[in-house]
């Protein structure tokens, strides 16, 4: 339960970062919160020579505020983003999403870019980014690409970022008026991995039209699920209850989810339905109450 | 492979300097190095709560961090929040006077977590007092006396801050 030794590194720049990267990306691992990577050293599952701490680099822990977009800074806590008043107003299905993060004692220490870059199926924000078709990132010393989410997340742990490279920065477009977002998920205990969860967030024109729509859910694939059909049965249709029960059941018949210890393979499909539903429902109303674009964003 | 780091610690409002290695966590620097054992560890991947510490005033989890990392920063393990002859501060007093407590085991998390909900959430609802102690378990006590205990510390806070100013 004690990690192998290895070479611990604490840039202060980003620059003398990305040189280490360089250097050691193939036998090294980039601490970011450490609410992952830990668990994992200390089971040795992970068994690196360098383990390059990014704690250090101040830059990387920025909220800002673009014309076009929210950039969240690699290295933002889920304490400061839970906090941030910028993140509830422009990315409310983030804020939504926070609360269902693990525990507070987490979240002082877990970043957002950690959980990225970890690519964890059952977590909350790889699943939220892709619904927001954010865009990742990614520097190193050959220089910067930007990978969007659904480039991103290829399987299990596994992300688009090379060896050599470091997610710097996400970002999300902000939204428009009259959206809504909210995030449910279903579990054995509060901050647990959920069995699954769902984000939603809609989008709704002047006579509650729904103009857009976007789903998506964790712990039902390998990488985040995008529920693309179910959204597409949303666009166009006036609000209605009836509504959130027909993508529900789309989800339903989309999702292909693994039996394991806390559930069978049916109950997790009849959850994902339920939890879209929910978080649809609330959605719409948030969407309903919320004409300027900034709203409440909890739950 | 393997690093060494001297590292500027303020533990329990004392500047430490000491030499660590890279893969030392904080727990085990806590207990093995300083010699205080208040703070437990029981699960070491982050589950348990038991090795909760304030970390510049927030609870963290000692075991998911390493040593080298809390350079600079401020520490306050259980041993910290006792008097100079070991009197009980309130958070303490009200875990004693509830019973909130059986083995132990998870005591010095539990209170170092009550003691960030007191310290920083001025009028905590339950939802609040559910998620203080959420990451932390108890296998004893049902949590029963636990809430009850944090109850009566917030009541000992706000007697304390409404005492009238002279």
């Amino acid at each position: 339960m004690k990690p192998v030794d290895f070479e611990l590194h604490r840039p202060e720049t980003l620059a003398e970062a990305l040189e280490l990267l360089a250097e050691h990306g193939a036998d090294g691992k980039v601490l970011a919160g450490g609410q992952s990577l830990i668990p994992l050293l200390n089971f040795r599952l992970a068994r690196p020579d360098h383990v390059i701490d990014l704690g250090r680099i101040g830059a990387l822990r920025a909220i800002r505020r673009n014309t076009d977009a929210l950039v969240i800074g690699a290295m933002v806590t889920y304490h400061q983003a839970e906090r941030s008043a910028a993140v509830a107003e422009t990315a409310p299905l983030v804020s939504a999403a926070l609360p269902h993060v693990a525990h507070q004692g987490i979240r002082a220490r877990g970043t957002i870019g950690g959980s990225v870059a970890h690519g964890d199926p059952a977590a909350e924000l790889p699943a939220v980014f892709s619904a927001l078709d954010a865009t990742m990132v990614a520097v190193s010393r050959r220089g910067t690409r930007e990978i969007a989410a659904r480039d991103f997340f290829l399987a299990n742990l596994v992300t688009a970022l090379e060896e050599d490279e470091l997610l710097a920065e996400i970002r999300v477009a902000p939204v428009p008026a009259r959206t809504g977002a909210a995030f449910n998920e279903v579990g054995r205990r509060h901050g647990d991995f959920a069995l699954a969860g769902a984000g939603a967030q809609l989008t709704l024109t002047d006579d509650a039209t729904v103009s857009s729509a976007r789903i998506a859910l964790t712990g039902v694939s390998a990488k985040p699920f995008r529920a693309t059909e179910a959204e597409n049965t949303l666009v166009g249709q006036r609000v209605d209850e009836r509504l959130w029960r027909r993508a529900a059941d789309v989800v339903r018949r989309d999702v292909d989810p693994a039996a394991d210890l806390h559930a069978t393979a049916d109950y997790r499909r009849d959850v994902a339905g339920t939890i879209v539903e929910r978080a649809l429902a609330a959605a719409a109303a948030r969407a309903l109450g919320n004409r300027t674009g900034s709203m409440e964003a909890t739950g | 492979m393997s690093s060494t780091h001297v590292i500027d610690v303020d533990v329990n409002g004392e500047v430490r300097r000491c030499e660590t290695t890279g893969r030392t966590s904080l727990a085990d620097f806590l207990r093995d190095a300083l010699g205080l054992t208040g703070t437990h560890l029981g699960c070491e991947q982050g589950v348990c709560g038991a090795c909760t510490v304030l970390l510049d005033g927030q609870p963290v989890r000692s075991c998911l961090m390493l040593a080298a990392q809390a350079d600079g920063r401020s520490v306050t393990t259980v041993e910290g929040l006792s008097g100079v002859d070991g009197e009980l501060n309130p958070v303490q007093e009200a875990f004693c006077g509830s019973h909130a407590l059986q083995c132990g085991f998870c005591t010095p998390g539990m209170v170092l977590a009550v003691q960030a909900l007191v310290e920083n959430v001025p009028e905590p609802t339950d939802h609040d007092i559910d998620e203080a102690i959420g990451g932390n378990i108890c296998r004893c006590t049902g949590y029963v006396q636990i809430r009850e205990a944090i109850a009566k510390a917030l009541e000992a806070r706000s007697t304390i801050e409404t005492v009238p100013a002279r």
